[in-house]
């Protein structure tokens, strides 16, 4: 049935209602917050691809991870040894806990470069072994110890003291334990500026601001209800990682649950100020994708999202600690893996309300209806 | 009879240079169906939004139903209903979502059910806004404006790009909203919709009010009742629009698409005389018609220029 004809059979005689229009219901104040509020959620309840990059892909992203980065039992130290003298002799000594294979020269190093191995082994005709590894990667530096003790261990060395070794893998301490708060923290902030600053500016590429903006409706209430919106999300995303990491991953959450909502709820309005400001001018959604995307980009690489931050030189510290994404990781792993109190997470609290207040304001001040 | 519309040497300059609006006075009537009539980019669009109060004047006043924006914009957005062109609403609510939300703005507003079934959306209420045709996503723009119970209509191009029958669907709905004794401000750049729907009309050129009346005024003043329209062939000797004019009853000619066009108020006298002039230079008749003069005509005679004109 096409469209038309629908319509033609409805259509209604024009004297139905004759003269004014029968008296409607009075609406409460609060009918334009609450109805804005509900559109929002299905609108984006609605949107597949909002769900996906909200709720699935942090999980998919922790299970990956999570799998690549698990505690492996023992890790296996892959050598190379150079074919010559003694080369099957020395790659003899190295069964226990090593990969170790007997390739020509050119091919070691060959694999070597390529990472494929961690150490290269080369005999030399005098018997003694020259070793190459690179003091850069960790991998290569523990080979070379580890093999250096084995074949020194398998060649008639005594160790002076008698050691012996206990095996500590307790949740907490592991990658995706540092991993879980820190995926947290990046979704908090991308739901946040894209749910946000996205959606309005689309808004206003489809003139519906504009819409909006010609009815009785208060401007207040409706970025109260897209920033409601974003609080009733934040809580969906909450319980969605943590409870997968529990059950999952056994993450131990050892903060107060109310504590942990409370960093979340401050770092969600960071957000959605921050995402507010990013889409206060822009009339087209290739310009706010650019913004957006350049406001996030430092945060996704010096936040401490999937390492840790202290790895980046000294002077750059204060400036990444300023950052609200890294105030918000390190609270989000104070209060969850630590049980760190509210109280200490003051001056992380302190960074993320300056910035998202102070955006906020500014969007206000900028903020383009049409 | 008071007055819902007002503005006096309305002017819109953007950025300093282009003049949208250069000077535009407008009066219109409470329960007056009241059309802005113009090619695009003659200023409607500019016009009908500082109205609505949505873009500021340059300079000039406006008052609805005597009210200034400046000082009554809550109350005035209570009592005016607006159909921006080209608003694509939200594509992933309901038609009934879309209209209880709009609803929900307003203090005292209609049932959105009610509004459904006047607007011949009741059928498509569940269904998602992306998903209805051109002519259901107009008339839900048209019910997200008249669910606020509003006194003034304002329409931007309220029929651009839909089917015939979407079209006179949508007139029906505005005449029932005038019959309730609502006021409508539509811009168009369709002369027969002007001329079906509304009680008086401007026509809009560079910013300006080039005419005003009622369209059957316009016609009447600026092209006689009737046009003529001719084409000959076999003459050696070109006759000039001016021996044209001087044929009884002619008001007026101008050469449109191949065609003579006469304004003629007598056609009783000047259709003989110009059968005898055909007949004395010798000339063989291609093409004759005559037909009531319409607001095309009108402001072809005011400007040269056809209204659809690129």
């Amino acid at each position: 049935m096409t469209a038309h004809s629908t319509a033609q059979l409805e259509s209604k005689p024009a004297d139905k209602k004759p003269g004014i229009p029968a008296k409607g219901r009075r609406n409460s104040h609060w009918a334009g917050y609450w109805h804005l509020l509900g559109a929002r959620l299905k609108e984006l309840r609605r949107e597949p691809e909002v769900v996906f990059w909200i709720f699935a892909f942090p999980i998919l992203l922790a299970l990956g991870l999570g799998i690549a980065f698990r505690n492996k039992p023992a890790d296996v130290s892959r050598v190379a040894v150079v074919a010559g003298t003694d080369a099957e002799n020395t790659a003899g000594l190295l069964t226990n806990g090593f990969h170790a294979e007997v390739l020509p020269r050119a091919a070691a190093l060959q694999a070597f470069r390529l990472g494929k191995v961690d150490l290269v082994v080369i005999p030399r005709s005098d018997g003694s072994l020259e070793y190459e590894y690179d003091p850069s990667r960790p991998e290569s530096v523990l080979a070379k110890a580890s093999v250096n003790d084995a074949i020194q261990a398998g060649s008639g060395r005594k160790d002076v003291v008698p050691t012996s070794a206990h095996i500590s893998s307790e949740p907490g301490a592991r990658y995706i334990d540092f991993l879980i708060p820190g995926l947290l923290g990046m979704n908090l902030m991308g739901s946040g500026m894209w749910g946000i600053g996205f959606a309005l500016v689309e808004m206003r590429q489809r003139k519906l601001l504009k819409r909006f903006l010609a009815t009785p409706m208060r401007r207040s209430d409706f970025l109260m209800a897209i920033g409601s919106s974003r609080l009733v999300l934040m809580i969906v995303e909450l319980v969605l990682l943590l409870g997968f990491g529990a059950l999952v991953f056994k993450l131990p959450v050892r903060g107060a649950l109310l504590t942990i909502l409370l960093v979340s709820t401050v770092g969600a309005l960071t957000f959605a100020g921050l995402g507010l400001l990013s889409a206060s001018r822009a009339s087209k959604i290739e310009t706010a994708n650019g913004i957006i995307n350049v406001v996030m980009l430092p945060m996704w690489v010096f936040s401490g999202c999937f390492f840790s931050y202290e790895r980046f030189p000294a002077i750059m510290q204060p400036f990444i600690k300023a950052l609200p994404l890294t105030a918000l990781n390190d609270a989000l792993r104070s209060t969850i893996l630590e049980g760190g109190s509210l109280r200490a997470q003051g001056s992380r609290l302190l960074i993320m309300c300056l910035w998202g207040g102070v955006s906020f304001i500014l969007a206000l001040k900028w903020f383009r209806w049409a | 009879m008071s007055v819902a519309v007002r503005c006096r040497n309305l002017k819109k300059t953007y950025d300093g240079k282009v003049e949208a609006v250069a000077g535009l006075d407008l009066e219109i009537q409470v329960g007056e169906c009241f059309g802005l009539l113009g090619p695009n980019g003659a200023g409607k669009t500019t016009t009908i939004e500082i109205l609505e109060g949505l873009l500021l004047p340059t300079s000039g006043e406006v008052e609805i139903f005597e009210k200034k924006w400046s000082t009554h914009a809550q109350e005035l957005r209570e009592l005016i209903g607006i159909s921006l062109q080209e608003t694509r609403l939200g594509e992933k609510l309901s038609v009934r979502e879309t209209i209880n939300l709009f609803a929900s703005f307003y203090q005292n507003p209609r049932q959105p059910q009610e509004v459904m079934e006047d607007m011949a959306l009741t059928e498509k209420a569940d269904a998602w806004v992306g998903k209805l045709s051109g002519g259901q996503k107009q008339r839900l723009a048209v019910a997200t404006a008249l669910v606020g119970n509003p006194k003034l209509l304002f329409l931007d191009e309220p029929t651009t790009g839909l089917d015939p029958q979407s079209r006179r669907q949508l007139w029906d709905i505005i005449r029932t909203f005038q019959q309730r004794g609502g006021t409508v401000l539509l811009t168009t750049h369709y002369m027969d919709e002007a001329e079906k729907l509304c009680d008086r009309l401007s026509i809009v050129d560079h910013g300006k009010i080039i005419a005003s009346g009622t369209p059957g005024e316009l016609i009447e003043r600026t092209c006689g009742a009737q046009m003529i329209e001719f084409a000959t062939s076999n003459g050696d000797a070109t006759i000039s629009r001016e021996e044209w004019r001087k044929l009884p009853g002619v008001e007026a000619v101008h050469q449109d698409d191949g065609l003579t066009v006469l304004n003629a108020r007598e056609p009783h006298a000047t259709i003989p005389a110009l059968l005898a002039a055909v007949e004395e230079r010798g000339l063989r008749l291609d093409h004759l018609t005559t037909r009531q003069a319409s607001l095309e005509d009108v402001f072809v005679q005011l400007t040269g220029r056809h209204l659809r004109e690129e």
